[in-house]
């Protein structure tokens, strides 16, 4: 009797080989889309109420975007190789697709994006702060100086095309995570067409949900005025969003359940004992229902701006957590069951070890981290505060 | 003393002369030709098991971990134990550290049971193969699945994508490892370790390129199946009489 086994794995399934390393990978990525598509909503869809987060999000979008790569860099057993995925890869590997898929997002879109909505703002700073600062913000200037009207209509030009190209790749980020998993035939807790457009939706629903908590912390600790008709309108875009994304996991849950295929019996039995907890108490009824309910009581009755603000943070934090118990659910509880059908297995974290929860708490903070240097070094208040002059 | 060219010529024609005759003699009395070389495109190899000849001993499981240094907990190959009840539902299944020390015997006497060997299937269509992000893990020209550690990156994805288990991370090196079909073997003209110890010859070599391999016989006379066959993987380990509760 092997501790934490029950019923047959084959020997070698016993260890989990995917931590709680990888379970962040998906949650941060998918922070990084949402938020993306949330600034489109602004810039291409013209949702003018959502303009004061906009450069909140696409700060967000990087500081997460930055970090994304770590925690499967840590998990590697040689991450001195790599590099070697961008030199050789393999072209029949989903998995060898990741690096330039990272690096199109990060410098293609969201980059430039960024340097082209700041770069009127970066040229005053560069006029306007000496010493250090002043070196910092000339060399990012990148030597374009030039602030005309003429030349930041161009911006605002390559910079709609950049959001349009980006829309398509944000998709393309979350959605290939999902479709790493989606394509193991041999997982069938995994295997599914529609694993990457549930990773899809539910990335928008975090992205769209962490930058709207950040949007009234920020607010909060500027101890300026939340723009409620801003967070009313995230609200919306929240609720139906995560419609899509219950329904997209309803179906397929449905689905299994009446398909009752060989894998069935045991995935159940799964769902009602091992990921009990995760997957029906933190993923579906606090992580997703409750947030549901509050939202879409926001969408039948009206509440006072305060109870409004209430509301939404109580829902913005508990689908977060509804949402990386789904990324936790699925990267470990695909590991749980034998390819046998016939046993299972438990997943014990450590805490300290490369791999453990200390490691995947600082990764969890350090996007923070660099978020905070982000609007220190690009505020993004000045320019909300201009818009609503 | 002194050589003159004469003797030189002697010597020279008496050394000649013995070392023909020991050449000769070498040859008439059937010594080992020199090996011929290699060639992997000569060969595309899998195994054949007869569940009904393997008495779960362990020795394959000993053979291979002595030959290939599997660290202790993980396997390159293992034995399972079936025990069924009437139809499919619910067999009972056990491979005690892979069966390295064989079974105890079991308490069940009513049940239908039988053992069953694993290891890597071979896949000419391997899933792990499709998935490994650099290409360290690939199919050889005579159809062996391989992993390069010089070039692995450890990510795993390879293990996730094995519907059989036969994958892990090597502990020491960080790197996966499986069955190689004792590659270094097979290559010398030699069978694997678990075959060479197989006391009923339950598990055997087969090269599907060589006409003369027994394996032809053996597909054309026996009702043989893969495991999982619906992974459709091109498994290249054939099962004679493989119960339909094995997974």
């Amino acid at each position: 009797m092997i501790p934490g086994v029950d019923g047959f794995m084959y020997p070698n399934e016993v260890e989990l080989q995917w931590s709680v390393l990888i379970v962040l990978y998906p949650f941060i990525t998918g922070l990084v889309a949402g938020a993306f598509i949330l600034a489109s909503l602004e810039r291409v869809f013209q949702v003018q109420a959502v303009r004061p987060t906009y450069r909140l999000a696409l700060l967000t979008a990087l500081a997460f975007l930055l970090v994304a790569p770590l925690p499967l860099q840590l998990h590697l057993g040689h991450p001195e190789r790599s590099l070697e995925m961008y030199l050789t890869p393999h072209r029949s590997s989903a998995m060898a697709m990741f690096g330039f898929v990272y690096l199109w997002y990060l410098t293609v879109v969201l980059l430039v994006e960024i340097w082209l909505e700041y770069r009127a703002d970066i040229v005053r700073m560069a006029q306007s702060t000496r010493g250090f600062a002043r070196i910092i913000y000339k060399a990012l200037t990148l030597g374009s100086e030039n602030v005309s009207p003429a030349a930041r209509a161009i911006d605002d030009k390559v910079g709609y095309i950049v959001t349009v190209i980006g829309i398509p790749s944000a998709f393309m980020l979350h959605g290939y995570v999902g479709f790493i998993f989606g394509s193991i035939k041999a997982n069938p807790w995994w295997s599914t067409p529609l694993m990457p457009v549930v990773f899809l939706f539910s990335a928008m629903v975090s992205g769209i949900a962490a930058v709207m908590l950040l949007y009234m912390a920020a607010m909060k600790v500027k101890g300026r005025l939340i723009d409620m008709p801003c967070v009313d309108t995230i609200a919306t875009y929240l609720f139906y969003t995560f419609v899509i994304d219950f329904t997209l996991e309803m179906l397929d849950l449905i689905h299994r359940t009446y398909e009752a295929d060989e894998s069935f019996r045991s995935l159940d039995f799964m769902v009602h004992t091992r990921l009990w907890t995760s997957q029906v108490v933190l993923q579906i009824v606090l992580g997703t229902l409750l947030p549901l309910a509050l939202l879409a009581a926001n969408q039948l009755w009206r509440f006072a701006a305060e109870r409004r603000r209430a509301m939404y943070t109580a829902a913005g934090c508990l689908t977060l957590i509804g949402i990386f118990a789904m990324r936790w659910n699925v990267v470990i509880g695909g590991q749980l069951f034998s390819k046998s059908f016939l046993g299972y297995t438990s997943y014990k974290m450590e805490l300290v070890t490369r791999e453990g929860l200390v490691p995947a708490i600082a990764l969890m903070l350090l996007p923070f981290a660099i978020f905070f240097v982000l609007i220190k070094l690009l505020p993004p208040w000045q320019e909300s505060e201009a818009h609503k002059a | 003393m002194e050589i003159t060219r004469r003797d030189m010529f002697q010597m020279g024609g008496k050394l000649l002369v013995l070392a023909s005759v020991g050449a000769t003699l070498e040859q008439i009395t059937g010594a080992e030709e020199p090996p011929e070389a290699y060639r992997m495109a000569d060969h595309w190899w899998g195994m054949i098991i007869d569940i009904d000849k393997c008495i779960g001993c362990g020795n394959c499981v000993r053979a291979c971990a002595n030959e290939n240094g599997v660290p202790k907990g993980y396997y390159r190959t293992w034995v399972e134990r079936y025990e069924v009840p009437e139809g499919y539902a619910n067999p009972k299944v056990s491979s005690p550290d892979g069966a390295i020390d064989g079974f105890p015997p079991s308490k069940e006497t009513s049940l239908k049971s039988f053992y069953v060997p694993k290891l890597c299937n071979h896949c000419a269509d391997s899933p792990c193969v499709q998935v490994c992000p650099v290409g360290a893990t690939f199919v050889s020209p005579d159809g062996v699945v391989l992993v390069d550690k010089d070039y692995c990156l450890g990510c795993r994805y390879c293990v996730q994508a094995c519907p059989y288990g036969c994958r892990y991370l090597h502990p020491d090196t960080e790197t996966v490892d499986k069955c190689t079909l004792c590659y270094h073997r097979i290559t010398k003209g030699l069978t694997t370790a678990c075959c060479e110890n197989c006391p009923t010859g339950a598990r055997q070599l087969a090269d599907f390129k060589n006409p003369k391999d027994p394996v032809h016989e053996f597909l054309r006379n026996n009702k043989v199946t893969v495991l999982k066959p619906q992974m459709a993987t091109q498994a290249k380990v054939y099962y004679k009489d493989l119960d339909g509760s094995v997974r």
